[in-house]
């Protein structure tokens, strides 16, 4: 195994001094070159988890390997896409994707060139030396994940990368994100909420119970052997996930609503009306 | 429109000239005074002395900024006495600062440099504090930490905030010179205003004004304004005008 999280528990202290869980026991195997999203949610611990990976926190025991070796502070062999881009806006498009090369000591030319392969790569020869803030918001999330590719990382960690993106901006990049990755053959640990963006793009999905936050179950995609996968396939996995998670959201919205509230009734409900009436 | 109703009461006025000069006779005195090099020798002592007490202060503001916002027993302690420093106007350290050092130059160029230095520390503080996470973070995964942290994320970062604190800190400290100056001599335009006093000169009184007001100004307008300017399009934060 490639990326092997062992038994990872973490908690922190909440504003009322609370002693509270996020990480109860991770025990997850990554395969080298898979493509592996996580769903869970909100407050599951699941951005907790990619963090411990990419080594910008602590777990308080348990341990992470990346290929044998211990994870104990980031480095550019596992580097992170985050949800909001994250570009430097006093940096050039291409300063900005150079940024850790530059960090590793590469000589200026070599960095330059391949920035500007990567910048290629995600469709963005054209903006090489605009700022930032003179890209739009998928323009901005390409240029950030071109400065992780650029580093030719092992890992690439991606946190809800596309979640405050709109729809159709989504779309091309989960397009873009799925050549990439069949290209370089990077490793992809992709943090999401969003069931349809994991089974659409990872080859595993691991469906992640909150409060604590743990392993609920893991669900391979099955993919066909032209990588075309027919839409009953994908919306029959989404539709397990969903179920598998329907117990986790109760739990929330009991926490926030109070123990009357029942997500599953309700569902159950509207799917009664859905039939139009036939058993009338 | 200023300037006739200035020319008209001056020259109906029951002051003497002295007293009240007209603007034909203001001007006449600043003319003279650049062409004599009077005036310009005064500000280029004066410049001399703000650049060098500013430079000081930037440099020491930054430091102490930095370690005000690295370490918390730093910020407890000294955080506060600085806010407490701030508040005390910088021409009130001159009497210190002539026993200390007695009454000459190095005096002028502590108060001015006094001035600058707790403006600047704040406004470096409060920039570092506002670096926002999501670029440490960036930037520790690349690999970037130490010395190297510092020149490329944190202090970047807080380039806006640190430009409004030069801003505040360059009037303080142009304050504090002319004050200086005016009290302790050095030859400054301070100096010049002293002595169009003593001599009963207001004509170089009101031209060495002139000269303060038009050089606080081009400083403000003409450097700070466009230093930030550039920043702000660069970054966006303001459309290209």
């Amino acid at each position: 195994m490639y990326l092997t999280i062992d038994s990872i528990e973490k908690s922190f202290i909440n504003d009322r001094k609370e002693n509270v869980k996020v990480l109860d026991g991770i025990n997850l195997n990554v395969k080298k070159g898979s493509f592996v999203s996580i769903v869970g949610p909100s407050g599951c611990g699941k951005s907790t988890l990619l963090y411990l990976v990419a080594g910008l926190d602590k777990a308080d025991s348990g341990e992470i390997r990346v290929d044998g070796n211990l994870v104990s502070k980031p480095g550019p062999e596992r580097v992170v896409v985050f949800q909001e881009a994250g570009l430097f806006p006093w940096l050039t498009v291409l300063e900005n994707v150079t940024y850790g090369l530059n960090l590793k000591k590469m000589p200026k030319e070599e960095a330059k060139r391949k920035a500007l392969d990567v910048l290629k790569m995600v469709h963005l020869s054209r903006y090489v030396n605009s700022y930032p803030h003179e890209l739009s918001g998928g323009m901005k999330q390409r240029v950030s994940i071109a400065r992780a590719l650029v580093m030719e990382p092992d890992i690439l960690l991606m946190d809800e990368p596309f979640s405050a993106l709109d729809e159709q901006t989504r779309m091309v990049l989960h397009k873009e994100l799925l050549e990439i990755w069949r290209k370089t053959k990077v490793t992809i640990f992709f943090i999401t909420h969003n069931i349809r963006e994991a089974v659409l793009l990872s080859e595993e999905v691991v469906v992640f119970a909150t409060r604590p936050g743990r392993i609920k179950e893991i669900i391979p995609v099955p993919t066909m052997k032209d990588g075309v996968t027919p839409d009953s396939v994908t919306l029959n996995t989404e539709q397990r996930i969903l179920s598998i998670l329907q117990d986790e959201i109760e739990k929330v919205l009991k926490e926030e609503m109070g123990d009357d509230y029942s997500f599953k009734t309700d569902h159950l409900h509207r799917g009664d009306s859905g039939d139009m009436g036939s058993h009338i | 429109m200023i300037a006739a109703i200035w020319e008209v009461t001056s020259r109906f006025s029951s002051l003497p000239d002295f007293m009240f000069p007209s603007l034909t006779q203001v001007l006449e005195t600043l003319f003279n005074g650049l062409m004599s090099g009077q005036i310009i020798l005064a500000i280029g002592k004066s410049m001399g002395r703000i650049l060098l007490g500013f430079t000081i202060a930037i440099i020491v503001g930054l430091i102490l900024g930095y370690f005000i916002w690295r370490y918390k027993l730093v910020e407890d302690t000294l955080g506060f006495v600085v806010t407490a420093l701030q508040s005390i106007p910088s021409i009130v350290w001159f009497p210190l600062a002539i026993i200390w050092f007695g009454l000459n130059d190095f005096s002028i160029l502590f108060i001015v440099t006094i001035g600058a230095t707790w403006t600047m520390t704040v406004n470096a503080t409060s920039g570092f504090k506002n670096v926002p996470q999501l670029y440490q973070r960036v930037a520790k995964v690349y690999g970037s930490s130490g010395l190297h942290f510092l020149r490329t994320v944190i202090l970047p970062a807080s380039v806006p905030q640190i430009i409004s604190g030069l801003r505040i800190a360059w009037a303080f400290s142009w304050r504090a010179l002319m004050a200086g100056e005016l009290l302790g001599g050095g030859g400054g335009l301070g100096q010049l205003l002293e002595m169009g006093r003593s001599l009963g000169q207001m004509d170089l009184v009101i031209s060495v004004m002139i000269i303060i007001a038009i050089i606080g100004t081009i400083v403000d307008n003409v450097v700070f304004s466009r230093l930030e300017r550039n920043v702000e399009v660069k970054w966006g934060i303001r459309g290209r005008a």
